[in-house]
């Protein structure tokens, strides 16, 4: 699904990231914590093929990133759903319009009256927010709107980044909830974090894995968390 | 980015959905408008000034080029016998189809212009014209001239040569003028093309940004703005030619046989050229928007 073997990133002439190792099994619920900076966005935009290791290999659904175009990329990103902390949205356009954009992209059907996307408006619970821009929406609304934009593809794999750190204990329990509830449905998982209560209670829910970056290196977080 | 013909073909056809991703850009969108109506409109003058050129050049050049004049200039009682014996050597030169002594009639009719219809033509001491019609080869001047000093002292011959290459090489770089006008057009209005959509571009990263993480191809995201700024483009186009080619009929007509301010128009085959201007501004909008496309893509990649 996603494997990187002995990835390593570099920007302006200092390694940002090295010796990475990872296979991330279908269906698997994976965290990833490390300090501020430590490198937690740019692993994961690596495991989408937004970035390209300088060393290494990056294989997404068996395909070495590094031989493909953009563009193929790009079409092996929609079978990723991406959730950022910031919520990338175009601003001119309504939620539903937003949410339905990789149906958009793809060239598949993006009516925003279809039954599809009304329910997973629903499942976020944005049904009242549909024709809402996104500068009008709350931090919470637009994390779900977000996560509703990453699962409209029914990809087989979400990456969030830092999806609770713009909003209430309330809310990030509300999205750990629907990003359980996707994991239950066979989707393989991967969140970058350092709320460690978000771990915590995602642990007390399903089956985790916990990985730490630090020093530039992949570990396995301790028994701690 | 390299030619596509797929990925071209993908960017000219209409996807209302596409066409949305980017956000209305109310400044780069009049600056198209703008330049693109200003650029065809010049573009009509450019042209009709290219094709007036032409016609003048040829005009000039095919009623000119194969006829020469000879006048006898000589005291009253030799000019019968000088105009003879010009005619003489002139229909035995290898090169002439023709030579024949004006009427007074015909040179009365050359004079009118300048002196009235009532001229008293037998009173002045006018010299006798010669009208000589020569063939495509045309004929040694030099020897003519010759054999006209032994047998016809009075004749001088005058092959058009002096006047009419500069006036001929005038007309022609006139053309070429205007067809190097319509040139800098085109590329002027590529260069500000290319501005326009770089400017949309740069200001639409976060756009960019979003539909990169949503999948979309660089191909998708291109077409997007290549079909806004060529539709831009045709419009602005499609108004600054019919603005030129009503400011075209607005100049006043002069007779086929003036020159070129006079003759300021559109004329047969020249209509295609006119029509073909907006969707040639179209093309070269979309061809200008694409580069500039694949060079921000690229730089945001």
């Amino acid at each position: 699904m996603i494997e990187l073997e002995n990835v390593a990133y570099s920007y302006g002439g200092g390694e940002l990231l090295t010796d990475m190792t990872l296979k991330v099994a279908p269906g698997s619920f994976h965290f990833l914590t490390g300090p501020s900076g430590s490198g937690k966005t740019t692993f994961l935009k690596l495991c989408y093929g937004a970035l390209q290791a300088t060393a290494g290999h990056v294989r997404l659904f068996d395909r070495d990133v590094r031989g493909l175009g953009r563009d193929d990329v790009a079409v092996l990103r929609r079978k990723i759903g991406v959730v950022h902390q910031d919520c990338q949205f175009l601003d001119h356009l309504p939620v539903t319009e937003n949410v339905a954009l990789p149906l958009a992209v793809s060239g598949q059907d993006a009516d925003p009256e279809q039954a599809n996307l009304k329910e997973l408006l629903a499942w976020v619970g944005l049904t009242s927010r549909a024709n809402a821009l996104p500068p009008e929406l709350s931090g919470g609304e637009r994390q779900r709107a977000a996560l509703a934009r990453a699962v409209i593809m029914s990809p087989d794999v979400i990456l969030a980044d830092e999806p609770t750190g713009n909003i209430d204990w309330e809310m990030s329990q509300r999205l750990l909830t629907l990003l359980v509830e996707l994991n239950r449905m066979g989707k393989t998982i991967m969140v970058a974090t350092h709320d460690l209560g978000l771990i915590r209670a995602a642990k007390a829910q399903v089956q985790t894995r916990v990985l730490r970056i630090s020093n530039r290196r992949l570990q396995m977080a301790g028994a701690d968390l | 980015m390299s030619i596509d013909l797929r990925a071209t073909a993908r960017m000219l056809k209409f996807d209302e959905k596409a066409d949305r991703v980017v956000p209305p850009t109310g400044f780069t969108a009049r600056l198209t408008l703008f330049s693109a109506f200003a650029m065809s409109f010049l573009a009509v003058f450019a042209l009709a000034l290219s094709l007036a050129a032409g016609r003048v050049a040829d005009r000039w050049g095919s009623e000119l080029a194969q006829s020469s004049t000879l006048r006898i200039s000589a005291p009253a009682g030799e000019t019968a016998t000088q105009t003879e014996a010009a005619l003489r050597v002139l229909r035995t030169t290898p090169g002439i189809v023709d030579a024949r002594a004006l009427t007074v009639e015909e040179q009365r009719a050359l004079l009118s212009p300048w002196f009235g219809s009532d001229l008293p033509i037998d009173d002045l001491p006018l010299p006798q014209l010669i009208d000589i019609i020569e063939t495509e080869a045309g004929y040694d001047a030099a020897g003519l001239r010759l054999r006209l000093a032994a047998e016809a002292p009075a004749a001088v011959l005058d092959d058009h040569a002096r006047w009419r290459r500069p006036l001929i090489d005038a007309a022609a770089r006139l053309r070429l003028l205007g067809w190097a006008a319509i040139l800098l057009i085109a590329t002027a209005s590529a260069a500000m093309v290319t501005l326009a959509a770089n400017a949309a571009l740069a200001a639409n990263a976060q756009v960019i940004a979003v539909l990169r993480l949503v999948g979309a191809t660089d191909t998708y995201i291109a077409s997007a703005f290549v079909r806004r700024f060529a539709l831009r483009a045709l419009t602005g186009a499609a108004f600054g030619t019919l603005l030129g080619i009503v400011a075209l009929m607005l100049v006043p007509a002069g007779s086929d046989t003036t020159g070129v301010l006079t003759d300021l128009s559109i004329q047969g085959i020249g209509w295609v050229w006119v029509v073909l201007i907006p969707p040639l501004s179209g093309l070269v909008a979309f061809v200008a928007t694409r580069y500039a496309a694949g060079r921000v893509l690229e730089d945001l990649a």
